[in-house]
């Protein structure tokens, strides 16, 4: 059982890089709008305009 | 491309307007597509050529109408506007954040987002769909704010500048920071848990090394001392404060038993001996940022909806400048400059008249029913509204120095005056806070007598058996879920406080004009036959008075017949031609001065609050009416149920005192408790006079009322009502009519009832843990099983507690 000596900190650093992978969304703004996002996948592309029409006047 | 598909238009749009769907008009019905007017061909074509046809097709939008505003937002490029909302990024783009009508759906979502496909210049537009706001970059040398609106404006969604956005800002990273703790802390806790569980299970047959065990000890020690330096800082803070300023509250005990149990664990992992609760520690931490999160959350959602409502309110105004009218944002206006005041706009300065008669209808600043004429060389005041024709204004005062501006000056200021209500979770924390240092201190002095280990483990358990965990779970988690269910059934309620205020029985002041009736002229009395009725609607179709407008919403669907030559007379009515006949609609005095009146219809009517209006035709008059501002149809049942659980109810009114007597009599007032003719500085004198002696709420729907709101113990705005108002209200009622006030008083009651109950669960825990610890019967372990227990409880009692729901 001695690989715990070893395993239990491995074990730590995989929960230390998912916090740390956690902070960075959260500071970011991942978590800022939990609604809209889920939306966007669903739309699908359009093809390109071929001309650049005018905007409305 | 999908050009040519597309305009293969469906059936329909033989009859409906390819872009909105209202009628196509029979002049424009040969075309294919065909559409109502040039504007919806100019949205169809620019949704053609960047290749956006398929918004035709979204499923959503077949069955609604797009109704574009047609309006410019030329105000959107000012200068002022510029200066106020948009902010230019690091890489040149300007930016802003707009808040749009009527975003509901996924393609919504689609429509909005592809806003720079078909506005050159515009590079990006991001939707939050929740909130109904779109976030616009675009770059300022090829295209401008304006084109965007007006690219928005065509598909339906009204655009309007967001004004919470600095304070959205603020939210937001206080809200990053909330979470970023919550993450940390949760995942200390699950580590520190997992640790635990290698531990206890150690204790059975077979055992564990020793050498492990002390192994996942340190290991415990060090993985929990970040959460306690990070994530738990805020309760440290607070504790440190709360000594500094000598009031206990919640947060000492919290820090006392993190920092206790922490310190006893450290020590006994140092002697490699006893017991450490590490795992409680992060727990603790981790459940109680869950809380207080959720508890602003919830708060903050109906400050929210609040502050959406402000961006729907004008702020434009029409500048004349050497005879050409542009649209300017209301805070470009300076003294001197002339605005052009359409009928049916509000007024956005004081100034005076220089050109046009027409009325001012002045319920919102003023409280008064009736619209006040106004000629050349009269005074008018920014929040009012514009009824019968145009005027042109010269700018006195704008902005803050305008008598709007310094009632909203007021609001804040009494707003900030008002005294601090003291929770009675918090007091009764106080003394909770108190009483367990004691009991600590006591247990400690009774065993350690015995030994300096066992004193130390009773007191670590009695201080972690009156964790306050539940006691601080019950008030958030019953406000929380009140305040919920409260937004659900249209009750907006800003602050947990309001509803420990309205829990009881207290004095109640309610406006009379917009609250207690509909605040709009609506039709009461008719004598008079019925082909009087369509004359009379010939004439006042042509109108916008208010008092058309009631006449016209009493009688809808009515067969009205064309009436030519109409004229109006400001203060007096109208005149014109219908079906051959001379046809007069106004005032006794100016239609008694025009025709005879042989069956005395003309004599002053029975109801001091209505406005009588004479119809004469042909010389004689035919028919009378009695329009006034009607009582909400819930208003008398609403004050009966409030009169019955106790309160006492109040009229404070604006509007002439005949008028306000009439109206409190209608309602059960005693004469004392009604007045009248109150300015809006009166009202804030009358509701601070109350305030001194005892609770006082206020409800209003204007701005006259809204210093009052701010001053009152608690404010209440209702639905309609003006944006200062809705600012200084801690209540705003967004379902019409007044029941929701009965709604808000019953829920709040039943709300402190389930805190009460839910304070009276964890004390009992609490109790029976002290009683236990200080036996030394229980130790630290079963202590710190028996706190997530109780816990357990006080949630499920608040979220089983009839507080807002459609059975109370």
């Amino acid at each position: 059982m001695a690989v715990m000596y070893i395993l239990l900190p491995v074990a730590l650093l995989v929960v230390l890089a998912a916090v740390v992978a956690y902070v960075w969304a959260a500071r970011t703004g991942q978590f800022d709008d939990t609604t809209t996002p889920s939306i966007r996948p669903l739309i699908e592309d359009d093809e390109a305009p071929k001309d650049r029409p005018q905007p409305p006047r | 491309m999908a050009v040519t598909e597309a305009a293969a238009p469906p059936a329909r749009t033989e009859l409906e307007c390819a872009h909105c769907g209202l009628p196509v008009p029979p002049a424009l019905r040969g075309d294919d597509p065909a559409f109502c007017c040039s504007g919806c061909r100019v949205a169809w074509d620019v949704l053609h050529e960047s290749g956006l046809a398929r918004y035709y097709d979204l499923a959503e939008r077949r069955n609604l109408r797009v109704e574009p505003s047609g309006r410019r937002f030329e105000e959107f490029d000012h200068p002022a506007f510029q200066a106020l909302w948009v902010r230019t990024r690091v890489d040149g783009l300007a930016e802003t954040e707009l808040y749009l009508e009527g975003v509901h759906c996924a393609s919504c979502v689609w429509l909005v987002e592809r806003t720079p496909l078909a506005v050159p210049g515009v590079a990006s537009a991001e939707l939050d769909l929740a909130r109904g706001l779109v976030q616009i970059a675009w770059d300022p040398g090829q295209a401008t704010l304006s084109q965007a609106a007006r690219f928005l404006d065509t598909l339906g969604y009204r655009p309007h500048p967001f004004r919470g956005a600095r304070a959205d800002r603020m939210r937001r990273t206080e809200d990053r920071a909330s979470l970023v703790r919550i993450g940390v802390a949760g995942a200390i806790a699950i580590n520190v848990m997992l640790a635990a569980i290698a531990i206890y299970s150690g204790w059975g047959p077979g055992g564990m090394a020793p050498a492990f065990t002390r192994f996942f000890r340190w290991v415990s020690m060090i993985v929990t001392l970040p959460a306690m330096l990070f994530p738990g800082r805020p309760f440290f803070r607070g504790a440190l404060s709360s000594l500094r300023t000598r009031v206990l509250h919640m947060d000492v005990p919290i820090a006392l038993a993190l920092s206790g149990a922490y310190v006893h664990g450290v020590v006994n992992v140092l002697r490699g001996s006893g017991p450490v609760y590490f795992d409680g520690v992060a727990t603790l931490i981790f459940l109680l940022l869950c809380g207080r999160f959720l508890q602003t959350r919830a708060q903050r959602a109906a400050v929210d909806s609040a502050e959406l409502l402000h961006s729907l309110s004008p702020a434009i105004a029409r500048v004349v400048e050497d005879d050409v009218v542009r649209e300017v944002p209301a805070e470009a206006l300076v003294p001197g400059m002339v605005v052009d005041v359409r009928d049916g706009d509000a007024l956005a300065c004081d100034g005076v008249v220089l050109e046009g008669r027409s009325e001012i209808d002045r319920a919102l600043l003023t409280g008064e029913s009736l619209p006040q004429p106004v000629s050349p060389g009269d005074e008018v005041f920014a929040g009012t509204v514009n009824r019968g024709a145009s005027l042109r204004v010269r700018v006195e005062r704008a902005g803050e120095d305008s008598r709007m501006g310094h009632i909203l000056r007021e609001v804040e200021r009494s707003a900030s005056r008002r005294a601090p209500v003291v929770r009675a979770a918090d007091s009764l924390a106080g003394r909770f806070v108190a009483v367990v240092l004691v009991l600590a201190a006591l247990t400690w002095w009774r065993w350690h007598f015995v030994s300096a280990n066992r004193a130390f483990d009773n007191t670590i358990a009695l201080m972690i058996a009156t964790c306050p965990c539940a006691l601080a779970l019950a008030t958030p988690l019953a406000i929380t879920v009140a305040i919920g269910r409260a937004a659900r059934r249209g009750i907006l309620v800003k602050g947990g406080d309001a509803l420990e205020a309205l829990s009881k029985p207290a004095t109640l002041v309610l406006d009379k004009t917009g609250t207690l009736t509909e605040g709009r002229i609506e039709l009461a009395e008719w004598t008079g036959s019925d082909a009087a009725r369509r004359w009379t609607l010939a004439l006042e179709r042509h109108s916008s008075h208010p008092i058309a407008t009631g006449l016209l919403a009493a009688w809808p669907g009515l067969d009205v017949p064309p009436a030519t030559d109409v004229h109006a007379t400001t203060g007096g009515g109208l005149e014109g031609r219908v079906e051959g006949r001379h046809v007069l609609v106004g005032s006794p005095a100016w239609v008694g001065a025009r025709a005879r009146d042989p069956r005395g219809l003309g004599a002053p009517g029975a109801d001091p609050t209505l406005t009588p209006v004479l119809v004469a035709v042909d010389g004689e008059v035919v028919a009378r009416a009695g329009l006034g501002d009607t009582l909400r149809p819930d208003a008398a049942d609403t004050l009966a149920r409030l009169r019955a659980s106790g309160w006492a109810l109040r009229l404070l009114s604006g509007d002439s005192p005949a008028v306000v007597a009439a109206v409190g009599t209608r309602l059960g007032f005693a004469p004392k408790e009604c007045r009248g003719s109150a300015s809006p500085e009166d009202k804030l004198a009358e509701i601070e006079a109350l305030a001194r002696s005892g609770r006082v709420v206020m409800v209003g729907d204007g701005v006259n009322d809204a210093a009052a709101i701010a001053a009152a113990t608690v404010g209440v705005g209702v639905k309609g009502g003006a944006e200062a108002c809705l600012s200084a209200a801690d209540v705003f009622l967004s379902r019409p009519g007044l029941a929701p006030l009965a709604e808000l008083v019953s829920g709040a009651g039943r709300t402190m009832r389930a805190i009460r109950v839910g304070i009276a669960v964890s004390i009992l825990y609490n109790v029976l843990g002290v009683a236990l610890a200080f036996g030394g019967v229980i130790n630290p372990l079963i202590a710190a099983f028996m706190m997530p227990v109780s816990s357990l409880t006080v949630v499920l009692i608040a979220w089983r507690s009839r507080t807002f729901d459609e059975r109370a």
